[in-house]
This record gives structure tokens, C-alpha cells and sequence, in this order.
């Protein structure tokens, strides 16, 4: 789960993180507001979206004019700038070219900056630590940073067995070139920001630019924050930081009913149990010249409940034209399933084509509940047999080398 | 031979007595494979109702009176963590934990506690392992299974029941089949089980089914590369169609920059010499194709 940086920066400030005093505002009015609550006179609006590449990025329909963050020399100036932010649509490299409507900014206190670096804590898959990422380059995108200077990124895995020891602050401090008062105050915001990871259950926390101001304080000046969505159910209070508006609607709904939903843009709908075989499935219709619409993973304890629910959210994309149902039951059963399909087909009224691969546990029971129902079902052998028919379904070309497999 | 598990494997099960644990072992001994107890915090010294076979209040004292050397988990994600810790304090050889939805910080303990312990765990979020005719450990479908020539190894858990029955009906059937699991921080990657595939003489080639999302597979790849011994090795990679940054289901299936999507390891797995099937269907085929070159 992702939060907005107010929010990431409410919430590391607890920790003893540093960071600028900033107030959130929702119309220019309040944009001014706290302009004049900071200190002042320059402050920073911020346009709150989850995406980055925001200072870079431009407003739709501005495409000449500023980018979504913006310097403002006076409350007056930051009422304007919010203004020109709230309600329109900010495309950055990371929106996409569909972009994403602000709906909130952040007027933040603004800063003197010396040095710009980068910072981040995550989950190295490689090691099963948490690493803290450090680099030189603040400001710039760290997987650029990564390819170009790659002696430019500093790492430090922490065994959990003994924690965060100063040493790893120093080695990474003295290794960005700070001194001084400089490392003290490194060290202090490292060890915060740690401590604030593990309570929080953090998936990544990425601070760019952290900056040294002139009087050599080391401070975030932005903050992203993601949260293990396993560790949720510990952290119940950080539920009410989840932003729906920065959410597919159906992917919101799916979320909802607790389904692992992924909209794509192809035109077949997919309900497929497990996450490999359902990423399997959109690569066999690609194959054979069509696209996914969606990824669902249904699960293994798909009931009928659970099945139609799957089919409502997959047949609210008003792209779907065809349907495939890949089952492999292993923990789930083809009867439950194919008695799902039956009761979500009549109550869904159904009107695209869908195509049915049953197998694993049950298979012949299930099978034979989707051929008693009538419907007009199309039942398919394999999964080479499923992908063909929906494709043809669409009226797609077959046209693959892989067509021969299976 | 086959690897990890085998006739004589001693099966215990914790979170005994709940509904998966109860069926998952009912298949398991319906399977023929050798179930001997569980535990269930807090009813040690009863029987299994279903199962007629004892329930215990802690790991160690199920694996000391029943002389359990393998642990299946099915105790829910919150609780997960601990019950695999309970196992390696126990010194249980192999642990095989199903739970999906570990806590990722809760894992990264796990793992340290592995580190230099006696015990080896597959999983979690993972279907299990099997060793057709012989055993069964997790929750895969029993029948689909044929003892044979193919070991298999796979993040997926229905991929891995797709790559079985494709094999089962091109007539090589299986040693073993591996689910490694789904997670970023999980126990044996695809290396460790590789090493043993090529080391097992029942074992005469290899099934390696990855996804997007991390390096195991490149390094996989590198390791079969030096030392494959000859073994024909088929690949495949879901997720070539998966946009980047998203998580696809699996909390370690996602594309975050760099080498990490279906086709950078599908081209690092056929400059290794793996054949890379370009269909999830073309599983078993490319198989046997490469059996015959």
C-alpha cells in the first residue's frame, strides 16, 4: 500500500525523522492559509499524488507551464500555484500519459540546501536483510544512477539478529562525503528511519532528495512510503491512510472482496487460480495474438460467493469481449468452481463469450456441472485448447508458433 | 532416490487439527506417504479426531516421540513465522510452509535463523514437495503425479501442476517436484534444489519454472550453465505480458527496473543452454524435443 509524502513525513516524524514542517491544503484558500503558518516567505507547494518525477512532470492541460512542485515566494504566490495544481491532471514519467488529478497538495516550508543525496531502506531479496541504499546523487532517478555510475551507490545489508550499529551509518556517511556534524545528524535520521521501517512494516522507504542544508542538518526533503500489504492486518490504523481515488476503481473493488486483481488494457478477461498460472494465462493469449484484460488470481478457496464476485469486477471493464477460466485445482476444487461459474453466469446475465479449462482436483465433477447447466459454455482440454478458443472467440488471429505445443 | 522426501519420510503437520492441516494430511495419507502426528497448541495429548494419530503441544516433543523428520505448515500467516522458528529450534531436517501472506520483516528473522541451522525449509507461500508414489507434502493433486525421469522446480504452485501433467502425458513422469514458493525472502531458492536434481541419478532432466520479479532465476541459470552434467533442462518464465511496478499476486512477482523481467531471464536461461519454452502449454513438448537432440 502506498501513502502520500504528507503522510509518509506525519508518520516519520513520530520516529524522530527529520523533516521540513509543511500542512497539507485541498483548495487554494487553505494552500494560503498555511503558507502563512510556515515561517516563510518561501515555501514549496507540492501537488500529492502517488507518483514520482513530479517536479519534472507537467499538467495536461499546461503542457508549457510548471511542473507539480513549485516555489512560491509568498502566501499570495502559493495560493496561485495550488491553484493551478488542485483539480488538474499531472502526467510525470511515472503516471503514465493518462496522468493522475491532484486532489491535495502539501505547502511545505522551504529549505537551504547545500548537498543533495538519496537514501532508501528496503527488502533485498537477495540477501533477506533490509538494506539501506545511499547515494550521492539526490535528485535523479536511482535506477539511472544504478546503470550509469554504479560506484555511486552505497549499500548496507543489517542482519536482524544484531540490528542497525553505528558502523553501517559511518561507512555509508563518511562514504557520501559527510563530516562532522554532518555524520551526527546522518547517523541520528539512519537510525530513525530504521527503527520506523521495522515498527511500520515499510516494503521501501525512499528519501530523494535527502539534503544537507547550509547549517549541515541532514533532512528529507521528499519521502515515499509503501507498506507490506502482508503486515497490514498488525497496522490497522495506517488503513485510513490509503487514498481510493489513487486506485482503479475495480482493482478498489477487488481489493475489497480480497481478490488479487491486476486492470490491464487487452480485451479477454481472465479468472485463473494461482498468481504463476494466471500471469502464464496472459502470456499464452499474447501468444496467440490476442491481450489480457486483467490478472486475477482467484485463489484457493474459491466458492461460488467468491467466483461471481470475480466475474462482476471482470465484466465492469467494458473492454472485456471474451472470458477464460484456467483452473488447476489443487486446494481448489473444479465442482465449487465450475458451480460458481453456473451461479455467476445466470446472475451476472453474461453476455460475452467464455471459455472453461477445468483440470486437477474434481475435474470430472466439475465438468459435468458446466455441461448440465445449458449455457453456452465453451469448454477447452488445455491450456493451448483454452487460448486458442478465446481468441478465436474475438475474433483474433491464432497465429503463433507456440500454437503447436502442448 | 528423488530428492528431499521418500518412503521413509516421517511427516508431521503443525496446525493439526484445523480444516486445512486435517485434509491436507487425509490426501497426504490417502497418498500413501507416512503421516505420524501434529501439533495444535493447547490440545497435546489428545488423538486427531479424523485422523486417529496424536496431537501435540509443541514441535519438539511431536518430533521426539514420533520421530518426525519433516514438518508441514498450515497455521495462519500471523502465527506463521513463529511455527516455522518452532521447527528449526526443534531441528526439524525439513520444514515446508504453505502459509501465504508472511509478514516480508517476519521472513527476513526466518531466514536468519536458518542461517546455520539443521534445517532446510521450502516455501512458504508454496504448494509443497512430492516424490511421486513415495510422498506427499503440501497440497498439490495427488493423481496427476507419475513416479519418473523429470525433476521439477518452480515459484508457482499451479504452473508447477501444469509442467507435472504435461510430463505425466508425455510419459517421462517425475523424481520430485519442488515449489519454492512466491515469496521475496523464502528458504531454498532454485539453485539449492538444482543442486540436488543434478546430483540425483533418478533424476535425468529438469523442469525450472520462474517468474518475473528478482535474480534467482539468472543466477539459476549461471549455475546450469557450469554444472547441469549433461541434464537437458526445459525453462519457462510467466509473467512476459505483466506491466512493471505492479505486484502480480505473488509478493515477490514484480518488475522493479533492471533484469528483472520474463524476457531478461529468458535470455539468460537460453544463453545457458536451457531450452526456454515460449508457451506455459509447450511445457512437456519442448521436453521431449530436447530429450531427443
Amino acid at each position: 500500500m502506498n501513502i502520500h509524502e504528507y503522510q509518509a513525513k506525519e508518520l516519520l516524524r513520530r520516529y524522530g525523522v527529520a523533516v521540513l514542517d509543511g500542512h497539507v491544503a485541498r483548495t487554494p484558500d487553505e494552500a494560503e492559509a498555511a503558507a502563512k503558518r510556515l515561517p516563510g516567505p518561501v515555501v514549496v507547494v507540492k501537488a500529492q499524488i502517488h507518483a514520482g518525477g513530479r517536479g519534472a512532470g507537467r499538467f495536461k492541460d499546461d503542457p508549457n507551464g510548471k511542473g507539480g512542485v513549485r516555489v512560491a515566494k509568498s502566501p499570495t504566490e502559493a495560493k496561485a500555484a495550488a491553484a493551478a495544481m488542485l483539480g488538474h491532471v499531472l502526467v510525470t514519467k511515472q503516471t503514465g500519459p493518462a496522468g493522475k488529478q491532484v486532489n491535495q497538495v502539501y505547502v511545505e516550508a522551504g529549505c537551504d540546501i547545500a548537498r543533495e543525496l538519496y537514501l532508501s531502506l528496503l527488502v533485498d531479496r537477495a540477501t533477506s536483510r533490509v538494506t539501506i541504499i545511499a547515494s550521492s546523487e539526490g535528485g535523479m532517478e536511482i535506477e539511472e544512477v544504478a546503470a550509469q555510475h554504479p560506484e555511486r551507490i552505497l549499500r548496507a545489508a543489517i542482519d536482524p539478529a544484531s540490528g542497525l550499529s553505528g558502523f553501517h551509518c559511518r561507512r555509508l556517511g563518511f562514504g557520501l562525503g559527510l563530516s562532522g556534524g554532518q555524520l551526527r545528524s546522518f547517523e541520528r535520521f539512519v537510525t530513525a528511519m530504521y527503527r520506523a521501517f521495522l515498527e511500520l512494516d515499510c516494503a521501501i522507504v525512499e528519501v530523494n532528495p535527502l539534503v544537507v542544508t547550509g547549517a549541515g542538518e541532514v533532512v528529507a526533503l521528499d519521502a515515499k512510503v509503501s507498506f507490506d500489504d502482508n503486515a497490514l492486518f498488525r497496522h490497522k490504523d495506517l488503513e485510513a491512510l490509503r487514498d481510493e481515488s489513487e486506485m482503479d476503481p475495480k482493482e478498489l473493488d477487488a481489493v475489497r472482496h480480497d481478490l488479487n486483481y491486476v486492470a490491464l488494457d487487452g480485451e479477454i478477461g481472465c479468472m485463473v487460480n494461482g498468481a504463476g498460472l494466471a500471469m502464464a494465462t496472459m502470456d499464452i493469449i499474447k501468444l496467440y495474438g490476442s491481450s489480457p484484460a486483467n490478472f486475477l488470481d482467484v485463489g484457493g478457496t474459491a466458492d461460488a460467493a467468491r467466483v461471481t464476485e470475480a466475474f462482476r469486477i471482470i465484466t465492469s471493464d467494458p473492454n472485456v469481449k471474451a472470458i477464460l477460466v484456467n483452473i488447476f485445482g489443487g486446494i481448489a476444487k473444479c465442482d465449487m468452481i465450475a458451480t460458481g461459474i453456473v451461479e455467476a453466469t445466470k446472475t451476472l446475465h453474461l453476455k460475452v463469450p467464455l471459455v472453461v479449462r477445468l483440470e486437477g482436483t474434481n475435474v470430472e465433477l466439475g465438468k459435468r456441472i458446466l455441461e448440465d447447466s445449458g449455457l453456452a459454455i465453451i469448454p477447452a482440454d488445455n491450456l493451448a485448447d483454452a487460448a486458442q478458443k478465446v481468441v478465436a472467440a474475438v475474433g483474433g488471429a491464432v497465429a503463433s508458433g507456440a500454437a503447436k505445443g502442448a | 532416490m528423488a530428492i528431499l522426501v521418500d518412503e521413509n519420510t516421517r511427516v508431521m503437520t503443525q496446525g493439526f487439527t484445523g480444516t486445512q492441516g486435517t485434509f491436507h494430511a487425509s490426501q497426504g495419507i490417502a497418498y500413501g506417504s507416512k503421516y505420524v502426528g501434529g501439533v495444535t497448541p493447547g490440545k497435546g495429548g489428545t488423538m486427531h479426531p479424523e485422523l486417529n494419530l496424536p496431537v501435540f503441544d509443541t514441535v519438539a516433543e511431536c518430533r521426539g516421540k514420533t520421530g518426525a523428520d519433516a514438518s508441514v505448515i498450515y497455521v495462519p500467516a500471523p502465527f506463521a513465522a513463529d511455527a516455522i522458528l518452532e521447527a528449526i529450534d526443534a531441528e526439524v531436517p525439513l520444514i515446508v510452509c504453505i502459509t501465504e501472506g508472511i509478514p516480508v520483516l517476519d521472513m527476513v528473522r526466518v531466514k536468519r535463523a536458518l542461517a546455520g541451522s539443521k534445517s532446510r525449509l521450502i516455501g512458504p507461500n508454496c504448494p509443497g514437495v512430492i516424490t511421486p508414489d513415495a510422498c506427499k507434502i503440501g497440497i498439490m493433486p495427488g493423481h496427476i503425479h507419475r513416479r519418473g525421469s523429470v525433476g521439477i522446480v518452480s515459484r508457482s504452485g499451479t504452473l508447477t501442476y501444469e509442467a507435472v501433467a504435461q510430463t505425466s502425458a508425455a510419459g517421462l513422469g517425475q523424481s520430485t517436484c519442488v515449489g519454492i514458493g512466491g515469496d521475496p525472502v523464502k528458504g531454498m531458492d532454485f539453485i539449492e534444489v538444482l543442486e540436488m536434481f543434478v546430483a540425483d541419478p533418478e533424476t535425468k532432466s529438469i523442469v525450472m519454472i520462474g517468474e518475473i520479479g528478482g535474480q534467482s532465476e539468472i543466477e539459476a541459470a549461471e549455475f546450469l550453465r557450469r554444472e547441469s552434467r549433461g541434464k537437458p533442462v526445459v525453462g519457462f518464465i510467466a509473467g512476459a505480458t505483466a506491466p512493471p511496478g505492479r505486484r502480480m499476486g505473488h509478493a515477490g512477482a514484480v518488475i522493479s527496473g533492471g533484469k528483472d523481467t520474463a524476457a531478461a531471464k529468458m535470455d539468460a536461461m537460453r544463453s545457458a543452454g536451457i531450452h526456454v519454452a515460449d508457451s506455459p502449454a509447450a511445457l512437456g513438448s519442448t521436453m521431449v524435443k530436447a530429450l531427443k537432440s
